[in-house]
């Protein structure tokens, strides 16, 4: 597999920043700095939509957000995931999954059918 | 967090969110720094990563869903700014707002207060009006029925889905305590205030007990009446007052501006008290309904209610009540002929008010392709094409809503002059103020003149071809907006030629009909009405000497010509309208021609100054016992016999017995409805009969409305205190009210004409101001966009006469554009106004095409002084100007 780096299919990262956040208050470096240890650099997250993305979570209810003192003993703003934001989680998580499902399928007739 | 909330602590917002990437890009530095990286290399790799922070904080911006109240409060605070910065334009735009909302919100107070205010009682959707109908009854000339009181009682028995009120118009002679008053009485039933669910300022209503025959004699004063007459003062509940000779206890006080049907009463009696014949017959039917439904009844159950019972009582009292039926209608407050005037003067600031839009709509325009240059640059810097119209927008309408809260102001201070300065009485004048629905207006209808007049320098803004714009540092006026401008311009024009057009033709009117011969001689003569000495009223023998007592004391008061008595006096209220037929087969009512029938003494031709045309008029011998005799104008000449001899003709008038009447004069025609009005009036014909024939089962009804005229030989209102001295009879309380001069009355009848004739007057100036400021300021700034045109056109030998003939020919082309469709407008304008200011014809030519001349004129002087201008520039500065 070669280092490429794949772009975000559209809406996954709303999807990702809730499950990070789901683990515990984050704030938005550390979520950055998850994701890409996560992905292990496949996918590329853009840092510029990260904010923008975490303020409109924030808006519709799914984080809630406080200034903490940071590991390196700093103030920073923490996300942490709201009652809705789990069944918002949970509820995009199964999409999700159905789909890839359903891709994966296709993509696995598509390769039978070429034998 | 709600939306207010953020924007409120949006600083606080903004700090927070500088923080949280202040915090990622150090901490993205100290791990590279921790990865080897230099401190300097690691901060720009970490800015690098993040994207422009102002970017990424924009997008954060919009992704907390604020936006658009920044972008409005930026909107607003750049509209303030850019408004600051230009106080003359500023300055003229508000006042230019300021007076056409102020003038509309004015008039639009007065309708809201006058037509369309609910009547202020609780629940008044209940409310219901109850009228009697015959078959053969001519409402439209007599209006709708009231109902017989016997009636009304079995009605008030029977009924139940209404609580039913009823009320009678009365008169009486207060003659204690204080000076002798007469006062208008009302007879109303126990149940009145309750069914209005209207409560007594102090004291009670009165006790169903007291309101039949042989009662306690109560009575309750009106509030104003007993502000006047007793100063406020509260002791007087449990005192007695003294009413024609009848002793009341006051029991109550009406509250302040309680108007049943729109008017005041002084005093107020039970009605079951009143053992008047009149009130106890059937077939006359005097008394004014009120009625409340009950809760959960419906309108067409009480009229299916009323019905029953009209039909029984037609069955039961066949004689008086065939083909009698009740009508129940949703109660109204009654206005009167003010509705026309109303809507014609609201329609008459519209117009200013649109003037004042369409002006500052040019001025508007003008900054705005100054300004395009300015947006150009905002384009080029990403604004989009609806940013762009917002933000005019904004500015426009803070302009407007800046003009409307001054309207406002305006208005505030200018109601009250305004409904004191109303000809006569304005109808429910004490409703009109300004309340919530009056803001709702002025701020709708600033909000929608700022729409109006910001919306095509708005949809201008976008710019085209915006590297020429840049280029050309906007010096071209594009074609677009020069055809805008002329827009504005033409449609101003039109509208000041409306209502110059409006205005001149009621001043034509005013003058025309001032010069109307009214038909008697209107100089020193003095009109009051008389109210008998209550005790002379029970005896007719009593009532004709008393009569003729006052002609003969009222003769010899010095000053005195000569002195009759009349029951209606012309272009006063009132009037007797009886139907009348030329044989002895009368048909029924609703098929006879009608005419003015006046009641008078022998000397009342002489005093007012009639001329006689054929015949003799009345003298001492026609009286009960002889022939009954007429003398009738020649109107009713003409419509009764056309060419024929009239003296000497009978004539049969069913209201006034059966015998027919013999004509024994022709007189001229007396405007009895009014300069202006009389032509248009449904009846004009007027016959005059003997007051010495009214039968003794009248004389008490007629002595309540008779009048006397005086013709004196100087001033008519000097002879008033001496003639109410000699008049006050031996008891000491024969009173007059009601005095008058003719001359007053007949001014009086043209007060609507003179008010509209005033405003209409004022919003034409206005109207023609704000039209010239306009032209002017249009073809100032035309000509300054063409300062180096001009110049090159000079240099190659335009004279200045050239310069100014191209110039003005641009503003003759606006206006005469725009004469031509304000022509066309005013022509419809004037119909509107024929149909609702009597007197006014609807073809003026002369006026017309004075009124378009005058503003032509003005228009021509206001575009003479830019052309000037232009043609004395210098060409070489003009072209250094490039």
């Amino acid at each position: 597999m070669t280092a490429e780096k794949s772009d975000l299919p559209q809406g996954t990262l709303d999807l990702l920043i809730l499950k990070v956040a789901a683990l515990g208050p984050v704030h938005g470096y550390a979520i950055a700095q998850r994701l890409q240890q996560v992905t292990r650099d496949v996918v590329q997250v853009p840092q510029g939509s990260l904010y923008p993305a975490l303020h409109r979570l924030e808006n519709r209810g799914l984080l809630e957000a406080d200034w903490k003192e940071s590991e390196t003993g700093r103030e920073a703003k923490f996300y942490r995931l709201t009652r809705r934001g789990r069944a918002q989680l949970e509820t995009e998580a199964a999409s999700w999954k159905r789909l890839a499902e359903a891709v994966g399928l296709i993509l696995r007739l598509s390769e039978g059918g070429a034998e | 967090m709600s939306w207010w909330n953020r924007l409120w602590r949006r600083k606080q917002m903004e700090e927070q969110l500088e923080k949280e990437l202040r915090f990622h890009i150090e901490q993205h530095a100290a791990d590279l720094i921790a990865r080897g990286y230099e401190p300097v290399e690691a901060q720009r790799q970490a800015r690098l990563a993040l994207g422009g922070s102002e970017q990424v904080k924009e997008m954060c911006r919009d992704a907390r869903g604020t936006r658009w109240i920044e972008d409005l409060w930026q909107d607003l605070r750049h509209a303030l700014r850019t408004l600051g910065k230009n106080p003359g334009f500023t300055a003229v735009a508000l006042l230019t707002l300021a007076l056409g909302t102020g003038a509309t919100t004015v008039m639009f107070t007065v309708i809201n207060g006058v037509l369309l205010k609910p009547l202020p009682y609780p629940e008044p959707d209940k409310l219901v009006a109850v009228h009697g109908h015959t078959d053969t009854w001519n409402s439209a000339v007599y209006g709708e029925q009231n109902v017989a009181y016997p009636d009304f009682l079995d009605c008030q028995r029977e009924s139940h889905s209404l609580e039913m009120a009823g009320m009678l118009f009365n008169g009486a002679t207060l003659s204690s305590p204080g000076e002798p008053e007469y006062v208008d009485l009302r007879e109303i039933t126990s149940g009145f205030f309750s069914t209005l669910r209207v409560p007594l300022f102090r004291g009670r209503a009165f006790l169903p007990e007291e309101d039949r025959a042989g009662g306690e004699p109560v009575a309750i004063l009106g509030y104003s009446f007993w502000q006047r007459h007793f100063d406020g003062n509260q002791g007087v509940i449990g005192t007695r007052i003294v009413l024609d000779g009848k002793v009341y206890a006051v029991v109550g006080i009406a509250p302040a501006n309680f108007r049943p049907a729109d008017q005041e009463p002084d005093v107020m009696t039970p009605i079951g008290q009143d053992m008047a014949k009149y009130l106890h017959n059937r077939q006359a039917h005097p008394v004014t309904v009120f009625a409340r439904l009950q809760p959960g009844a419906t309108l067409a159950q009480a009229r299916a209610e009323l019905a029953l019972v009209s039909r029984r009582l037609a069955g039961e009292y066949a004689g008086t009540n065939k083909g009698r039926g009740l009508i129940a209608k949703p109660l109204r407050p009654d206005v009167g002929d003010v509705r026309s005037t109303l809507w014609l003067l609201l329609g008459a600031v519209t117009l200013v008010l649109l003037v004042a839009c369409s002006n500052v709509a040019s001025l508007l325009l003008a900054r705005a392709v100054s300004r395009e240059r300015e947006f150009a640059v905002r384009v080029v810097l990403g604004a989009g094409r609806s940013r762009l119209i917002r933000q005019c927008l904004t500015e426009s309408a803070v302009l407007g809503l800046s003009g409307g809260v001054l309207g406002v102001l305006l208005a505030a201070i200018g109601i009250e002059p305004f409904v004191k300065f109303w000809p006569g009485s304005l109808p429910r004048a004490g409703e009109v103020h300004l309340d919530w629905h009056v803001l709702v207006f002025a701020i709708g209808v600033s909000l929608l003149s700022g729409f109006l007049f910001g919306l095509a320098p708005a949809l201008r803004a976008p710019v085209r071809q915006l590297e020429e714009t840049l280029r050309a540092g906007a010096r071209i006026v594009a074609g677009s907006s020069r055809r805008l401008h002329s827009v504005f311009v033409v449609s101003e024009i039109a509208l000041a030629i409306v209502l110059l057009v409006a205005a001149g033709i009621l001043g034509r009117t005013l003058l025309r009909v001032s010069s109307l011969d009214p038909g008697l001689n209107t100089h020193n003569l003095l009109v009051t009405r008389v109210a008998l000495s209550p005790g002379t009223l029970a005896d007719p023998a009593k009532i004709r000497v008393a009569w003729q007592d006052i002609l003969d004391r009222g003769q010899r008061v010095l000053g005195v010509e000569s002195i009759a008595a009349v029951d209606t006096v012309p272009m006063r209220e009132g009037n007797n309208q009886l139907g009348y037929w030329t044989s002895a087969d009368v048909p029924p009512q609703n098929q006879q021609p009608f005419a003015l029938a006046t009641c008078v003494t022998p000397d009342y031709l002489k005093t007012m100054g009639i001329p006689l045309r054929e015949g003799r008029f009345f003298n001492v011998e026609d009286r009960m016992g002889r022939d009954p005799v007429l003398v009738i104008d020649d109107v009713l000449a003409q419509q009764a016999f056309g060419a024929q001899q009239a003296v000497g003709k009978r004539l049969w008038i069913a209201d006034m017995g059966s015998g027919p009447y013999q004509v024994v004069g022709v007189v001229g025609h007396v405007r009895h409805w009014g300069l202006a009005s009389d032509d248009q009036a449904q009846v004009r014909a007027q016959f005059y009969y003997p007051f010495a024939q009214v039968e003794d089962g009248l004389l008490r009804r007629w002595s309540e409305l008779m009048s006397i005229t005086v013709r004196t030989g100087i001033a008519p209102l000097s002879e008033v205190e001496p003639l109410r001295r000699e008049l006050r009879g031996t008891t000491g309380d024969q009173v007059l009210y009601e005095v008058r001069t003719m001359e007053q009355l007949a001014s009086e009848t043209l007060g609507t004409q003179r008010f509209l004739l005033l405003l209409f007057g004022i919003f034409a100036g206005l109207a023609l101001l704000l039209a010239c400021v306009g032209i002017y300021g249009v073809l100032a700034y035309l000509v300054s966009r063409r300062v180096p045109e001009i110049g090159v056109r000079m240099a190659l030998g335009a004279t200045a006469r050239d310069v100014m003939r191209m110039v003005l020919r641009e503003s003759v082309e606006m206006i005469l554009i725009g004469a031509c469709v304000g022509a066309i407008a005013a022509a419809v304008a004037a119909r509107l106004l024929a149909r609702w200011v009597a007197g006014v014809r609807s073809t003026e030519p002369w006026t017309f095409a004075l009124m378009v001349c005058v503003l032509v004129a003005a228009a021509l002087f206001a575009s003479f002084l830019p052309a000037r201008r232009a043609s004395r520039l210098d060409p070489t500065s003009a072209l250094r100007e490039e």
